[in-house]
């Protein structure tokens, strides 16, 4: 009965294979439908918590609501961020923290979220931006906060 | 009428009477080593693109189809990235070998071209031992893989090479049974013979099912030396990174690339021309009238139709099956197919004898 079984599996093997085969050579002559999107043509539908850079958004007023507080710093896993900070003199003639510059580089970047959950004001948020290509990578260094923002109103 | 054949003999009396006997066959050799490199190089381009193509479809993708119309200047495209691209040599390799392996296996792939018939009387070079010398010269080409393997010094080119050597060297011996069976029908070992055999019906039709198995038996087994999917376990992409081409990068990487093509190409040329008739038309024996009218139609023609055909067929099993292990590879070669062709040998021998075939 060995030899049963041996053209029995023969059998079996060559059906299972032209199985397979029966469906590929089906979706090579039946061409009416392609699975991949045809990406620079078709922009993908993103989803509004799709993670994509980090950001500083700011109003109409070139104003942003960073404290300079650096808890996004710390909560960085792989340094990716940088605060440098500056002490501002306000208008009642008090020493206050403000940020100078927020480096925020791209190219160490996991999108990970820590630092936007950190963030105790709100200041930092993900963008749904996903092209991050450039020809060069020092364009991946970012500075956040816009040239001559301030903080904005009533944060602390 | 415009022929092949008609080509070549104006050629030959152009160069025997403008420059003699000795310096005609040196331009002439000259000419056939210029046209046989042309060849591969157009074989490696149509076939990597016919490649993508039928693999992009059969996933129900596009493939390439942003360089130029429908993307057929892509491999071109990827030739000159390749080309302009720096050749490494690892640190640790054995230089020589190194650099010497892409070669071989290229050479090797090279070789099998002499005795293979495009058309009506267009053949490099009509050995008497045809089918002999391209089984002996196309196992040559482990000998490259190996080299390329063992220089890396590498383990996972190690393994990919050993991996490729145990394979070949198995299913050499189901190719060789399945090929000795048209050799047994035919009675000769000349490429020209054999076309000449099947002028009155391919020897699948003429040969029932013995035949039939052979070439079931004989595709299987050049799927697997030339390492193709399903049989690629020497470059198992998963596993060994890239197989004994690990190191390699650039033109050396490339010369890898296109041997694997060039040798598709030749296996299919061979199965085309032993069992699917080479460049003989469509003939059915005794229908006179319509051998005939399929007589009009190009003998280059029909041999690259029925090559195209198989190499379809190939690519169809790879973007299909999945990678064996390598004990269902060997299980597959010394239980199954090798007992199966020296049976079938046995029968065909018999249906010889007795005269059964058509």
């Amino acid at each position: 009965m060995f030899l049963k079984e041996y053209f029995k599996t023969i059998y079996l093997t060559i059906r299972s294979l032209l199985k397979g085969m029966k469906t590929t050579g089906y979706y090579f002559t039946h061409q009416k439908e392609i699975i991949t999107e045809q990406y620079p043509e078709v922009r993908p539908v993103l989803a509004e918590r799709f993670k994509g850079e980090v950001i500083m958004p700011h109003n109409e007023a070139n104003e942003h609501s960073c404290t300079g507080c650096q808890a996004c710093e710390i909560a960085c896993p792989n340094g990716t961020i940088k605060i440098v900070t500056k002490n501002e003199i306000n208008a009642e003639g008090k020493k206050k923290k403000a940020i100078d510059t927020f480096v925020y580089h791209l190219e160490l970047c996991t999108m990970c979220n820590l630092c936007v959950v950190a963030c105790p004001s709100d200041a930092i948020v993900m963008a749904n931006n996903y092209e991050h290509s450039v020809f060069d990578r020092r364009e991946f260094t970012k500075v956040l906060n816009k040239p001559g923002s301030k903080i904005m109103e009533g944060i602390e | 009428m415009i022929s092949l054949e008609g080509l070549t003999t104006l050629l030959q009396t152009w160069l025997q009477n403008t420059l003699g006997e000795p310096w005609a066959f040196a331009a002439e050799s000259v000419l056939v080593g210029i046209a046989a490199i042309t060849l591969f190089a157009f074989l490696g381009l149509a076939l990597v693109y016919m490649e993508r193509k039928v693999a992009a479809l059969m996933q129900i993708r596009l493939g390439p189809n942003r360089v130029g119309p429908k993307g057929i200047f892509q491999t071109s495209a990827d030739t000159l990235e390749l080309v302009m691209k720096e050749g490494l040599t690892a640190d640790g390799a054995d230089k020589f070998l190194f650099n010497l392996a892409p070669f071989m296996v290229m050479i090797a792939a090279m070789l099998v071209l002499a005795p293979i018939a495009f058309a009506r009387n267009f053949q490099i070079w009509d050995l008497s031992i045809g089918v002999l010398y391209v089984a002996a010269v196309s196992s040559v080409a482990v000998i490259g893989i190996l080299m390329a393997g063992w220089s890396s010094n590498n383990k996972y080119s190690l393994l990919g090479a050993m991996r490729s050597a145990a394979q070949i060297v198995s299913y050499e011996l189901s190719a060789g049974l399945s090929i000795l069976a048209i050799v047994i029908l035919t009675g000769s070992l000349r490429i020209s013979d054999i076309i000449n055999s099947q002028a009155d019906g391919w020897w699948i039709i003429k040969g029932h099912l013995p035949v039939l198995i052979a070439f079931i038996v004989f595709l299987i087994a050049v799927t697997a030396e030339t390492n193709r999917a399903p049989f690629d376990l020497a470059e198992a992409e998963s596993e060994l990174t890239a197989g004994f081409h690990t190191e390699y990068s650039g033109m050396k990487f490339a010369l890898f690339f296109l041997a694997e093509y060039v040798n598709i190409f030749i296996v299919c040329a061979i199965g085309a021309t032993l069992f699917l008739g080479g460049w003989m038309p469509f003939h059915i024996g005794g229908w006179d009238s319509f051998n005939h009218v399929m007589d009009f139609i190009p003998s280059s023609l029909w041999f690259f139709g029925k090559t195209m055909f198989l190499i379809f067929l190939i690519m169809w099993f790879r973007w299909t099956f999945p990678r064996l292990r390598v004990d269902q590879l060997l299980n597959l070669e010394w239980k199954y197919l090798l007992p199966i062709s020296m049976v079938n040998l046995l029968l065909v021998t018999f249906m010889a004898i007795m005269g059964w075939h058509l």
